[in-house]
């Protein structure tokens, strides 16, 4: 189908982006991004803004770096900037992991970081590895800006924190130490597909024993989400399969699956104590 | 509200100066206001690829795109590639291999094939498959899509050690 119509604004300045929108929210004026989760659901007449607010001629929101020991990722820099690592360390790595996974080569060509992040998709990649690094999203408005920790960024399925007049400007996620492991696992039915069930892990060693252990999973609930009974698990033990699975027993154990047309709680819950043992058999590689 | 806007679409190197609401998507204005209906419509959300065209060098879902975005951009598209009696390359290995049967998807192929191949040249096998997955097929199967992209690609990176040699 046809999107409704709607009125299209493309500011070039971030100042007048966020002038709109706070003018704007009232009448459902949102942010375009990517446009790749936008446009379908306006295709579908599921959303109809009266208002969209194109980001994309802001030159300042492409922007990407490290600063002060964390990577800086503005609102217009597309998943197809992590094709090839973006920092050096385990972090870039991790990240052009964990981006082959998100829909398809061309998608990956408009669709934004930070777009993902705002429309929250209970199985988007980009969540589950805020989530589980830590990122801080700073959002601005006509009252300023504000900086919002990923722990309670998150609040149901495709609802953040981020009120309707927030731009969502850049995240921020911790550079991993040097010697950080990661390991990445997700199940969808077809290549480029949501995943039913994902997880993600890292961890260090020190002389064999696992420290710093974070495991993430996504796709299973509302949002994902760190697994601490997980991790727990997992803290000063050997890195070895019986440690890895009795990990991967408890995230299935806690988590409460959603359930849809693809799965059923308990296949979920399989799945999850399945990438959940994968992700961190990978890691100790 | 017939808040039309006066753009210019730069569809293989021929600019049209066309009106268009901003709801147009660029794939309709490729095909209804600009008239080359080359580049086909499938789902309209993204999913399947028919549409795909080039924009600045980068294969993208034009179903995904408004028209008032790519105002002064390069868009390329399958009329661009070569004519009935002087297919390109990348055409003629379709053709040979058997690549296509409706046709219907083969637009959205040839422009994805060739994005991704000027883009990065060196791609493996591996991720060429990956790639070849955006795009969906009722017909081939894929594996004739796969032997017509994989010759290809062969033969640039061949080209272009000979040419370096
Ligand atoms: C066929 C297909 C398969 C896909 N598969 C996957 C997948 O496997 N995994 C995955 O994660 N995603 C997938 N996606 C979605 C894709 O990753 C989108 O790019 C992403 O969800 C949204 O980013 P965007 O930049 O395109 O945002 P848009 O579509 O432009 O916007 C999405 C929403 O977020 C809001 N928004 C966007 N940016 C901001 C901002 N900076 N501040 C405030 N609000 C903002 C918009 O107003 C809108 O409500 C798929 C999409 C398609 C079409
Ligand atoms: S018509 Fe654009 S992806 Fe199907
Ligand atoms: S040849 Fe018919 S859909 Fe591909």
């Amino acid at each position: 189908m046809k999107p409704a119509r709607f009125e299209y604004h493309a500011p070039t300045s971030v100042d007048e982006a966020v002038q709109l929108l706070g003018s704007l929210a009232a009448e459902d004026g949102r942010i375009l991004a990517g446009g790749q989760s936008l446009v379908p659901t306006m295709a579908f007449r599921l959303a109809k803004p009266g208002h969209l607010i194109d980001i994309n001629a802001i030159a300042t929101l492409g922007q990407i770096g490290s600063k002060d020991g964390a990577l800086e990722i503005g609102a217009c820099v597309r998943h197809a900037a992590f094709h090839r690592p973006v920092v050096a360390g385990p972090l870039g790595q991790l990240m052009s992991t964990v981006v082959r996974h998100i829909a398809h080569y061309p998608i990956r060509q408009r669709g934004t970081f930070c777009g993902s992040l705002a429309h929250a998709d209970p199985a988007s990649e980009w969540c589950l590895v805020a989530v589980t690094l830590g990122a801080q999203m700073i959002a601005l408005s006509t009252r300023g800006a504000r900086t919002i920790a990923a722990e309670d960024y998150f609040t149901g399925i495709m609802t953040t924190a981020l009120a309707e007049d927030e731009l969502l400007s850049q995240v921020r996620i911790p550079l991993l130490a040097p010697d950080t492991r990661f390991g990445f696992r997700e199940f969808s039915r077809r290549a480029g597909d949501y995943a039913i069930a994902m997880a993600l892990v890292t961890f260090r060693l020190d002389g064999g024993t696992i420290v710093e252990p974070r495991v993430g999973i996504g796709g299973a609930e509302a949002n994902p989400r760190r697994i601490p009974e997980a991790e727990a698990a997992l803290v000063g033990k050997p890195a070895e399969l019986t440690t890895f699975r009795a990990a991967a027993e408890i995230a299935a154990e806690v988590v409460e699956p959603m359930e849809d047309m693809q799965a059923d709680a308990i296949y979920r819950r399989d799945l999850v104590r399945a990438m959940t043992r994968r992700a961190l058999e990978q890691a100790a590689q | 509200m017939s808040d039309k806007r006066d753009i210019t679409l730069t569809v293989n190197n021929r600019s049209y100066s066309i009106r268009v609401e901003p709801r147009r998507t660029l794939v309709d204005a490729i095909r209804e206001d600009c008239g080359q209906t080359g580049t086909h419509i499938g789902c309209e959300h993204g999913v399947c690829g028919a549409c795909t065209v080039l924009v600045d060098g980068a294969p993208v879902r034009a179903c995904l795109m408004f028209a008032v975005q790519a105002a002064n951009k390069e868009i390329r598209t399958v009329e661009g590639l070569g004519s009935v009696d002087n297919l390109n390359p990348l055409q003629r290995a379709f053709m040979e291999h058997h690549a296509l049967q409706c046709g219907f998807c083969t637009p959205g192929f040839l422009m994805l094939v060739t994005g991704v191949l000027e883009r990065e040249p060196d791609i493996g096998d591996d991720e060429l498959i990956d790639v070849l997955a955006s795009n969906l097929c009722r017909c081939t199967g894929y594996q004739n899509i796969i032997k017509a992209v994989r010759a290809v690609a062969h033969d640039m990176r061949q080209a272009r050690s000979n040419a370096s040699a």
